[in-house]
């Protein structure tokens, strides 16, 4: 060819080797092009990184905690003056009675271990948390004879201890706290060497119930998760067979009307509403109308159910219409009604994938909070653990997000590790979940 | 909870009516399957069904009504006389109510007997006192148009669930004698069967429908409560956002949806140019493996639940951009713009972060729609990668890439926890994005939580609020989707 020929302009610069300005400008663009997409890229997952390093940095901290082990030793003159043993008698010595108790049992030990501390009794108590008492009364209460003997026990130290013992709380952040002395941290640091003060693993939080303001060291996310189990229960039991039957008649039998065009367009809009929205309408309906019980998982459950279904829906009707024609055709050929070939042939074919999207909705839903703060499932420490299945569903209980929020509104360095802790383990379920669902997906996925 | 045992009563009815029916179905046949019109299993089916389904339904829809129902014919006892100045029907009905279920507790603690709560009489005796013994508080002391209505109350939701009670085991028995009753070889149960399933088939479908109505009616009518306490044109042109709960307070939106907009702008900023070269790097030039590896890594960010980004923003970017821009002389910058934690630009980059997935992949799935043969005329012209997509590639996905930012744009308007943990509580116009402003989410959060009393207009917004804000959601997505939808049309 000799079109190069008929434009002299372009070979002016010389060689096709040597690039002319325009196409150095022109390629400069390109690469710069290239180098914002991966600039995008790097920015999201850098992102990404930090949110996990932020999560994991933060959050670890509260599944460890400060114990003090100490020997104590019940006096009867203290704890049963009648020297019965009668169970009623025993009870009425509240927590007050026992503190002196968990005194003399500090004093004891500082004073074995040989430490010189200028502190009094009382200011040596203060590194245990205000939950010792109440710990050492549970145990007097449930072995009523160990009253005379010396038992040893590991005490919660107090969360300003557990701070100094994670970093948190060092000697120049604590002049303004009434709390903690530096005198105390002293103590601490003499406790620590002679083993007596430890960080060990920290099981009680993870069962454990929440505690009050006063006790960050003593709550726990157990009874949160309980509830939302109960929740979760909620949304499989009527999302599941709701948004399959939903999914079977519109994905089979439904036919192309003005009705069904409705149900359509308003399952796509449903699944964008703001999940407020579905708050709002579940303390419309479902509190003040149907008066249900304020904070109880049955109606957080069915919010979520709300909330969930159009995710189900919509997997659903994915999975059905994933299944080839000709297996209905087959089922219809020798002879199956049209109901037949749904329920016998294509539903089974189709679970996997209505499973997976099951899966997904439910990971959705335990993790949002919005909701649930307007029927009440914030604003209360959910200590108790609910005892019956009715009572699992119908008395007040809290939710893992929900009960993050909770610790997070509390503004207390201790809370907020916990908040964070809770993370964690809130995540540690949606990553088990999405990974069950990715699985179910890999190994039962066909290809027709 | 008698409810909970009728419905386990009508599933025992149920299964036991499988049984029977399956049973004389082969009965009737002298035991050979042969004859039957359909399977066995479809008679008792049909049993069990007839005997279950009309029972529940009835039973839901007597549990909504009744309520209903027996409040408005309490409502009708209480004397108009009675009603204070600055109280409404509503209000009074909760006291109602309130007395109703205080008076409940006390006949299961054992304070009254059942006919002694019903002959309790307000001039001799304080009922205020008596219920405080069960834990059971009142907010003032008892009336006694409020005791007589609180009886009348309790006597007719007691009349009322012994009623349905029964109706509902008289029909559940009717529904199994009838189909029982019709069980023989040549009944066509196979058929009735499957019609009766294609109901329950469509119910479930229309259950989205009934969703939709619920959301709208539940917060229609608490919104006209609230503009016929509050004038609507405060609600909508006013420019302060001041409750109080002592009353007189200024309940404008307008504030509210500058914070709301404010902040959306903010995250759309970070979320749209980030998202939108993800995915053009993703889709045009990533290889296989990158894709593979980075697209579910982004993707991760939109599965993590919003309370963590809520906590993120709080505890992380807030005090991080107050060491950027605030503290004064320590700061970074050395300056002193910024208080506290929480700012429009907290919540907003945060929650920018949250839309960067959204946002990615949609307009990935957007451009990998756009036909090949597009690319490859133009780069065939001599056009090189990045000409390509931005001068044929991308103005062919406009109108999709515009879908997907208008349903970014819903989703961030709509977000709850992040604003409700890094925005703050003022209401304010101002354009600083370092100061902290609220949202429409966050006032009904905090306008329906804590202690709430649904006769205040102060309470009541916050149901204006949301379906201002539904209605705001709802408009963006249909926009959005018919965008989408039209623009899908062209080129399949």
């Amino acid at each position: 060819m000799t079109d190069t020929r008929q434009n002299p302009a372009n070979n002016k610069g010389g060689s096709l080797l040597q690039h002319s300005a325009r196409t150095r400008k022109r390629n400069a663009a390109e690469r710069r092009f290239r180098a914002y997409g991966i600039a995008a890229i790097s920015v999201g997952l850098l992102m990404l990184c930090v949110l996990v390093t932020t999560i994991v940095g933060r959050g670890t901290g509260a599944f460890q905690q400060t114990f003090v082990t100490l020997e104590v030793e019940l006096l009867e003159s203290k704890l049963d003056k009648s020297g019965t043993r009668d169970i009623d008698a025993i009870k009425k010595v509240t927590t007050f009675g026992y503190a002196p108790i968990i005194r003399a049992a500090v004093e004891a030990k500082v004073a074995e271990l040989g430490i010189d501390s200028p502190l009094k009794a009382k200011e040596m108590a203060g590194i245990l948390s205000k939950d010792a008492a109440a710990t050492l009364r549970e145990f007097v209460i449930a072995n009523p004879d160990q009253i005379g003997e010396t038992v040893e026990f590991r005490f919660l130290a107090s969360s300003r201890v557990d701070g100094y013992m994670k970093g948190r709380v060092s000697r120049d952040s604590i002049t303004n706290d009434k709390s903690i002395s530096p005198e105390q941290l002293d103590l601490v640091d003499a406790l620590v060497s002679a083993g007596v003060v430890e960080k060990t693993f920290n099981l009680a939080f993870i069962t454990g119930a929440d505690a009050s303001d006063a006790r960050p060291e003593a709550a726990g996310m157990g009874v949160s998760m309980l509830g939302s189990l109960f929740m979760m229960l909620v949304v499989l039991a009527l999302a599941l067979p709701i948004g399959v039957a939903a999914s079977i008649y519109l994905e089979e039998f439904a036919p192309k009307n003005w009705l069904t065009d409705i149900i359509e367009v308003n399952i796509s809009n449903l699944a964008a509403v703001p999940s407020i929205v579905f708050g709002i309408l579940g303390l419309a309906v479902f509190i003040n109308y149907m008066h249900l019980p304020m904070s109880a998982p049955l109606v957080g459950g069915l919010v979520l159910t709300l909330m969930t279904l159009p995710t189900v829906i919509i997997s659903t009707r994915a999975a059905l219409k994933a299944v080839p024609p000709s297996i209905r055709d087959a089922a219809l050929g020798v002879g199956a009604s049209r109901m037949q070939a749904v329920f016998h042939h294509v539903l089974p074919l189709a679970a996997p994938g209505i499973l997976t999207g099951t899966i997904i909705g439910l990971a959705q839903a335990l993790g949002e909070t919005a909701p649930l703060l307007l029927i009440g499932m914030v604003g209360f420490i959910a200590s108790n653990a609910p005892e019956t299945i009715a009572d699992g569903l119908l008395s007040p209980n809290s939710a893992m997000p929900a009960q993050i929020y909770e610790w997070a509104k509390r503004a207390d360095p201790a809370f907020y590790e916990r908040a964070w802790g809770g993370i964690i383990i809130l995540l540690i379920f949606l990553v088990t979940m999405n990974t069950v669902a990715v699985i179910l997906r890999r190994r039962f996925e066909r290809r027709w | 909870m008698p409810t909970l045992w009728l419905v386990f009563a009508l599933i025992a009815l149920a299964a036991l009516g499988f049984v029977l029916g399956r049973q004389r179905a082969l009965a009737s046949a002298g035991g050979d399957v042969k004859l039957l019109h359909s399977l066995p299993a479809y008679y008792g089916h049909n049993v069990a069904l007839s005997a279950i389904v009309p029972a529940i339904a009835v039973l839901a829809i007597w549990s909504l009504a009744q309520p209903m129902m027996i409040e408005s014919r309490v409502a009708a006892m209480i004397p108009a006389e009675s009603i204070a100045e600055n109280t409404t029907v509503s209000l009074v009905m909760s006291d109602v109510r309130r007395l109703a279920e205080g008076l409940d507790q006390a006949v299961e603690a054992g304070v009254l007997d059942a006919a002694g709560a019903n002959a309790l009489e307000a001039q001799n005796i304080d009922v205020r006192g008596l219920l405080g013994q069960v834990g059971v508080a009142l907010g003032s002391e008892v009336s006694p148009e409020v005791l007589a209505a609180a009886q009348r109350y309790r006597s007719l939701t007691a009349t009322g669930s012994m009623l349905k009670t029964i109706v509902v085991l008289l029909l559940s028995l009717g529904g199994f004698a009838w189909a029982y009753g019709r069980t023989h070889k040549d009944f066509r149960a196979r058929n009735v069967v499957e019609q009766g399933i294609m109901a329950l088939l469509i119910l479930a479908a229309s259950l989205a429908i009934l969703t939709t109505v619920g959301i709208v009616f539940s917060m229609l009518f608490e919104s006209l409560n609230f503009f016929g306490l509050h004038s609507w044109s405060d609600f909508f042109f006013g420019s302060t956002w001041a409750p109080n709960f002592r009353g007189d307070s200024e309940l404008s939106i307008l504030p509210l949806l500058w914070g709301t907009l404010y902040i959306s702008l903010i995250a759309l900023l970070v979320a749209v140019p980030v998202g939108l070269f993800a995915a053009i790097y993703l889709s045009e030039y990533a290889s296989g493996t990158v894709r593979s590896f980075a697209k579910p890594l982004l993707e991760i960010l939109a599965g993590i639940p919003t309370i963590v980004y809520g906590l993120f923003a709080l505890l992380t970017v807030g005090p991080m951009l107050v060491r950027i821009f605030g503290q004064g002389e320590d700061g970074l910058l050395g300056v002193e713009w910024m208080s506290g934690a929480t700012s429009v630009l907290t919540a907003g980059l945060v929650m920018g972060i949250m839309l960067i997935p959204f946002v990615s992949s949609l307009s990935d799935d957007i451009i990998n729609a756009v036909p090949q043969s597009m690319r490859d005329g133009s780069l065939g012209l001599g056009a090189t990668k990045s000409e390509t997509i931005r001068q044929v590639v991308l103005p062919a996905a406009l109108p999709g890439i515009v879908g997907a930012i208008l349903l970014a744009a819903s989703r961030a308007i709509g977000e709850t926890m992040i604003v409700v943990m890094g925005a703050g509580a003022i209401a304010k116009f101002s354009l600083n994005p370092l100061e902290s402003m609220t949202t429409i989410t966050t006032r009904i959060v905090s306008q329906l939580t804590g202690d709430t009393d649904f006769a205040s207009p102060e309470t009541l917004v916050a149901f204006a609020l949301g379906l201002t804000l539904f209605v705001l959601t709802l408009g963006l997505n249909v926009l959005a989707l018919y965008i989408v939808r039209k623009y899908r049309e062209q080129y399949d």
